[in-house]
């Protein structure tokens, strides 16, 4: 695994949960179709993760006030994304 | 157990319950807690990241987070169900942006990064996270009628957009220290202005009506942003929430180009979706049947079978309560009520749904285009209300400007009322046969105000 390299490993997990996302999304029902696309809004703030790294090690001002920035975003993503998908999930009743 | 595989081993869990989360949104049943699941799996990340991360300062940090949190607090509780299409551009652009900055910070802190797979891997974050951003806010800017929902188009537009993009590439090339003719500092303010022209150079031909298109693709671009991210950091739990958004994004995207049996090709390039230069003159000049509230009610209160097809201008004219009203009713009365679901009924994929369960119509009663089809051949009487192209049979028609188009044949009930404001045109311009056929009555006036007058006629009903 060693001589594989980061690269090659990050690309074949990249390639593996593609074809998994597209398994788990084809089954998801039209009439979902728009609570998963605010999910998955919400899922990609996952760059929160990066945006914490990259300002906790930040050592210039500019640095800091991107990081700051990227973390304000994603978080708007993460936080806005799960809210609204939740209060549209629990719209969806059966009566 | 060391901390490193602690915090290794909490990522591996936040991806598994980001993969189960989606799983679980395979059923209107579970799709709640598969939701929560999902946050769940994002808490789990963002902690296994502040323990590990070497952190300096946690102000800036922790600043960050709350203004975040509050501004998508306060638009995810209070924004209108019909406003949804913007709230998630938006939202698809913050998100690339916040990928794009990740990389950028990582270029900054390392100008003399090289032309390696760290290099290779922050300008596409860079290029994919500044596209998604600057795109995402035109794409919201047209949705919310703060510019035209028209296509912007100028001659040669699709090869100044390429030329652009080699230059994009040759800069990004620079930047990593290739040619030598610029520094590579500058070269890469260039490049980041570069990646958000391309933005907004590819969003601005793309029309109002294509916009359910344009904000999945804008989806899945905010997924592969993340990824580039995590690929820029060197961190799995991003490369796969990204790659499994991108995935999602793209089905989403696929499935909006065969609802209006476009290509993704012709969506992008073709600067269709506008109404400009169509010949209009002939259009709604032969004599229909009108019907008033009272007619409409007698048509639907006396059979046993209705199909309710909504379109955006019933969403436009918040009409979605009366409806439902108006199908509650007829239920009342015995009559078997479904409705029919285009699937690009509304801006984007699945917001008819939306909005018809916020009018509290049960989710078990929304049918779309393939479930239903083949029965309206067995309804008694079809309700159309505000819906247009995608229920015109000229559809069917090899000529036609929308030949091939999925559609809700409606025209195959024994009755069809069709709710509209006048007899003018849908997005693609043209006349609709189905308003002028025997077994068709029209029903003119403002979707909200006539769906009321409809609830008043059925309640008098013997």
């Amino acid at each position: 695994m060693a001589e594989m390299g980061e690269l090659m490993i990050g690309l074949y997990v990249f390639a593996l949960a593609t074809m998994a996302g597209r398994e788990l999304i084809t089954k998801v029902p039209p009439t979902l179709h728009t609570p998963l696309m605010s999910g998955a809004n919400a899922i990609s703030g996952i760059a929160i993760v990066g945006a914490i790294v990259v300002t906790g090690r930040a050592e210039g001002t500019l640095q800091v006030v991107l990081g700051v920035a990227a973390i304000a975003m994603a978080m708007i993503n993460v936080i806005g994304g799960f809210m609204v998908t939740d209060r549209m999930l629990g719209m969806f009743r059966k009566r | 157990m060391n901390l490193t595989v602690l915090v290794e081993l909490t990522y591996l869990l936040s991806a598994i319950l980001f993969v189960v989360g989606l799983k679980r949104l395979q059923s209107p049943a579970t799709a709640r807690a598969g939701n929560a699941l999902a946050a769940l799996a994002m808490l789990l990340a963002i902690i296994a990241t502040m323990v590990d991360a070497e952190i300096l300062s946690w102000t800036g940090i922790l600043i960050g987070m709350a203004i975040g949190g509050v501004i998508g607090g306060i638009a995810a509780r209070t924004v209108e169900m019909t406003s949804m299409p913007q709230l998630v551009g938006i939202f698809n652009g913050f998100g690339g942006g916040a990928s794009a900055l990740v990389a950028v910070a990582e270029f900054l802190s390392n100008p003399a990064i090289g032309a390696g797979t760290p290099g290779v891997t922050m300008l596409l974050g860079t290029l994919i996270g500044g596209v998604t951003f600057s795109g995402s806010f035109i794409a919201f800017a047209k949705l919310q009628e703060l510019m035209t929902g028209n296509p912007i188009t100028f001659p040669g537009q699709n090869g100044f957009n390429l030329v652009l993009l080699v230059v994009g590439l040759v800069i990004g090339a620079t930047t990593l220290g290739a040619f030598g003719f610029l520094e590579p500092l500058t070269a890469f303010y260039i490049f980041c202005g570069i990646s958000l022209l391309l933005g907004v150079l590819l969003v601005i031909p793309i029309g109002g009506a294509d916009m359910p298109v344009v904000i999945s693709l804008l989806n899945s671009y905010s997924g592969l942003a993340a990824s580039a991210a995590g690929f820029v950091i060197g961190n799995m739990v991003l490369i796969i929430s990204g790659a499994l958004v991108g995935a999602a994004g793209l089905i989403l995207t696929m499935l909006m180009c065969k609802g209006m049996n476009r290509s993704l090709a012709n969506v992008a390039f073709g600067g269709f979706g506008g109404s400009a230069g169509v010949d209009r003159s002939q259009i709604g000049q032969r004599p229909v049947r009108k019907a008033d509230p009272e007619a409409v009610a007698a048509e639907l209160g006396y059979v046993n079978s209705v199909v309710i097809v909504p379109g955006y201008g019933m969403a436009v004219a918040q009409a979605q309560h009366e409806l439902r009203k108006v199908g509650d009713l007829l239920e009342g009365r015995g009559v078997d009520v479904k409705y029919a679901i285009h699937p690009v009924a509304g801006r984007m994929p699945g917001h008819m749904n939306v909005l018809l369960a916020e009018a509290d119509v049960s989710y078990d009663k929304l049918f779309d285009l393939d479930e239903i089809n083949d029965d309206f051949g067995n309804t008694d009487a079809v309700l159309v209300v505000g819906a247009n192209d995608v229920v015109n049979p000229a559809a069917r028609d090899p000529g036609s400007v929308i030949a091939g188009m999925p559609i809700l044949d409606v025209d195959r009930a024994r009755r069809v009322i069709v709710m509209k404001r006048s007899l003018s045109p849908g997005f693609a311009g043209i006349d609709n046969d189905l308003f002028y056929m025997d077994n068709t009555l029209m029903f003119f006036g403002d979707a909200k105000e006539s769906m009321a007058d409809l609830v008043r006629e059925v309640r008098e009903l013997s």
